[in-house]
């Protein structure tokens, strides 16, 4: 099953080649890893979603713990949160094309960045899905290429997300994002 | 008008950072480590010269870092070795993952190139922090030697605390170079790392209900009681509540041999009364160990039918190879002293009986006939040295007869390289111990293929005149990889064969003379008693090279993946 999971740590050198090499080590799967500073800048945020049975997420919450420089581990799935992805595209875009390309861009909210003679680059946020679906709109235009950020979340309680019991989920759903994007 | 400052007083002058980082391991008690030189670590030896420390130079950084382990795991104290850039740091390696697995407190130091050549694949350069970090607790890269206090108390914390493990400081030249105020007091400022040593009193209840519960009770005692120095309050434990102590091979010495409740040590080739007291018994109490699979075989079939208590001060034990009824994150010695206040004494009188039965019917045992079998050395050593001395062996086949003919009473007394099986591990182990309990007998058993890896230390040995003994059981054979041929691969030896020619190779003994330590030869049984009596009464370091013919296998065994049922005895 899918988790997605919090993990707060010093913001110190190599804290992201450890938990990279955490994962890889001892085979655990990662479908996406965010990272980046927090309001405090002495602690950096992670995002990482990754999957697989009970047994394995209580060892890579545990092994992740067991880091040095990790503050907090928390399993979001189960909890309730919020959690969005970005995305840039750059999409073919004929003169003849582009009104058309920007009005389903229009409908997903999706904002022109940038607007070259026969091509585009549209920005993106959402849910994961959203953006499969998006991406799937734009195939047929012609895809030159894309980036993704992979998913950040934050627990939707009035507290920090550090504050949920670390295994708050009793009977995870695949996905507790609920929130129109 | 400003009234006239008071002069300050002078500040102290300033010294470079490897004189800092080396007052600073003096401030932490450091009074001996292993440190072979070269480029980037030249700085810290010439601060060493001028230190009060005492350096020992191995005669390959390998040893130094198996000499610091074995330090360690003899005293308990940290053990320090130190290393230069790239390959110095590199034949760290192995010391330093075998630390790693058996959970040894080591602080390794390594100089590092100049940081204005990091990352250009400098002479001598290699990115050691990265190549260590899957074995190792915690590692530092000084970039500003104002750190290097602060970094040293940090890395001896850690390296000791918790579940103790290695910890690396990489310190470049530059850095060494770099001139510092001299402060050698750090702060400790971990936020992010905790451990938990106490349990609560409900825990405590927890496990006494299920013992009230239990028919056939049965404690494995790890490393981890040895680490926490627990081995009185297992006892009074063990005796007090009337339950059978097996330990695992890290455990050893954690609970006397000798003792009725003993069962040895089991795993693949424990007692069979050890092995089927684990798997047969209702509730099996795991202390401080972590169900390695030498240990279980196929887990999913270990002690199939007993609650399981897993007791451990790392959490991530706790479910990661055996699912719990119940899993306590403490310290060995904590919980074991909350429950010796109110002790639960049953008689568990058939449980008993059968133990002994199994005792009776299976003790350990060989075929004794006019050859010298190996473990006939060791039951001849263990009995003229009383069973007092400390034993180091290397890896294989010697290393298990070693755990099984000899009588470990007391923790610390058997010193093993048990995850990892890092072959060379016994000859520079048993050098860092022997310098960590001077006044102690310590002897080194190993093969000839183990002794023959780190066989340079004969060099360390004479020139810091470590009185250590060694006993090679020369069986010319790789033994334990022969063993598996023999039972799992017909035969076929695939370079498992150290002999060449007629008469054994190479001549230990002749190596030993070149450098400057006695030995002797032994050929014929009735030869034994009277060599090691020569070795024990011979002043400082002695060799005993024990031809014994490759005959033998370690038995009992239970094959990889199987289960104590499927238990080998001949």
């Amino acid at each position: 099953m899918r988790h997605t999971i919090s993990v707060l740590v010093e913001n110190k050198f190599g804290v992201l080649a450890r938990i990279a090499g955490l994962f890889s080590g001892r085979g655990y799967n990662i479908e996406s890893l965010t990272v980046g500073p927090t309001h405090d800048q002495t602690m950096s945020k992670m995002t990482i979603v990754t999957s697989g049975d009970d047994n394995i997420l209580e060892q890579i919450e545990k092994q992740l713990n067991k880091l040095v420089d990790v503050l907090q581990v928390t399993d979001l799935t189960g909890s309730g949160f919020a959690a969005r992805e970005l995305m840039l595209i750059k999409v073919k875009a004929a003169p003849g094309k582009r009104g058309e390309i920007i009005q389903i861009a229009g409908v997903f909210k999706a904002n022109v960045i940038h607007m070259h003679q026969n091509s585009l680059i549209l920005e993106f946020t959402g849910r994961s899905e959203k953006i499969d679906a998006f991406i799937q709109l734009m195939e047929p235009y012609g895809i030159i290429e894309l980036a993704r950020t992979g998913r950040v979340a934050l627990a939707r309680s009035g507290e920090p997300t550090e504050k949920l019991a670390a295994r708050s989920a009793a009977a995870p759903t695949e996905d507790e994002d609920t929130t129109p994007a | 008008m400003a009234p006239k400052a008071k002069p300050a007083a002078a500040p102290a002058p300033m010294i470079k950072g490897a004189e800092l980082l080396v007052r600073c391991l003096e401030h932490q008690g450091v009074d001996l480590l292993f440190a072979y030189p070269g480029g980037a670590a030249l700085e810290l030896h010439q601060a060493l010269s001028k230190s009060k420390i005492r350096v020992v130079l191995p005669r390959h950084e390998q040893g130094g870092a198996f000499a610091a382990d074995g330090y360690a795991r003899a005293s308990g104290r940290i053990g320090v070795c130190m290393a230069t850039s790239g390959p110095g740091a590199t034949n760290l390696l192995t010391g330093i993952a075998d630390a790693y697995m058996d959970s040894i407190p080591v602080v390794v130091i390594t100089g590092q190139v100049p940081q204005r050549l990091i990352g250009k694949n400098a002479f001598q350069e290699t990115d050691i922090i990265g190549m260590t970090r899957p074995i190792i607790k915690h590692s530092f890269l000084v970039l500003d030697p104002a750190d290097i206090p602060d970094i040293v108390a940090e890395a001896f914390h850690i390296a000791a605390s918790g579940r103790p493990g290695p910890v690396m400081i990489d310190i470049p030249k530059d850095v060494q170079q770099k001139l510092v105020a001299p402060c050698v007091t750090g702060k400790v400022t971990l936020r992010a790392y905790s451990v938990r040593s106490a349990c609560s009193d409900a825990e405590v209840e927890q496990v006494r209900s299920l013992i009230q519960a239990a028919k056939r009770p049965c404690i494995i005692a790890g490393g981890g009681i040895i680490t926490s120095g627990a081995h009185m309050e297992l006892r009074k434990f063990a005796e007090s509540y009337n339950i059978p102590v097996t330990t695992t091979l890290m455990g050893v010495g954690s609970f006397p041999e000798s003792h009725p409740l003993s069962l040895k040590w089991l795993g693949m080739h424990g007692t069979f009364y050890a092995n089927y007291a684990a798997n047969e018994c209702d509730l099996l109490l795991n202390i401080g160990a972590r169900f390695d699979d030498r240990v279980t075989g196929n887990v999913a079939h270990f002690a199939e039918h007993a609650k399981i208590v897993h007791i451990d001060i790392d959490p991530s034990e706790i479910n990661k190879n055996k699912k719990a009824d119940l899993g306590i994150i403490c310290d060995a010695k904590d919980i074991l002293r909350k429950l010796n206040r109110k002790p639960l004494r049953q008689d568990y009188a058939a449980w008993h009986r059968q133990i002994a039965e199994w005792k009776k019917t299976h003790p350990l045992t060989y075929v004794k006939d006019n050859q010298i079998q190996p473990q006939f050395v060791v039951e001849t050593l263990c009995e003229l040295t009383k069973g007092k001395a400390i034993i180091v062996p290397g890896v294989g086949q010697h290393q298990m007869w070693s755990a099984q003919y000899y009588r470990f009473e007391r923790p610390r007394q058997f010193l093993t390289s048990g995850g990892l099986g890092s072959m060379g591990f016994g000859t520079p182990a048993a050098m860092g111990a022997k310098l960590a309990c001077p006044d102690a007998l310590v002897i080194n058993i190993d093969g000839d293929g183990s002794f023959q890896m780190n066989i340079q230390e004969l060099g360390t040995i004479h020139t810091e005149n470590i009185g250590v003994k060694m006993i090679v059981l020369n069986n010319q054979h790789l033994g334990m990889v022969a063993q598996w041929e023999d039972r799992f691969y017909g035969s076929n030896r695939g370079n498992t064969v150290l002999k060449v020619g007629n008469h054994p190779y190479p001549e230990f003994v002749q190596i030993a003379k070149g450098y400057r330590i006695p030995g002797l030869d032994v050929w014929k049984r009735d030869e034994v008693r009277p060599a090691i009596r020569k070795m024990l009464e011979t002043d400082g370091p002695f060799l005993l090279d024990v031809h014994v013919e490759y005959l033998e296998h370690v038995l009992p065994m239970i094959p990889a993946g199987g289960s104590y049922l499927n238990i080998i005895l001949e």
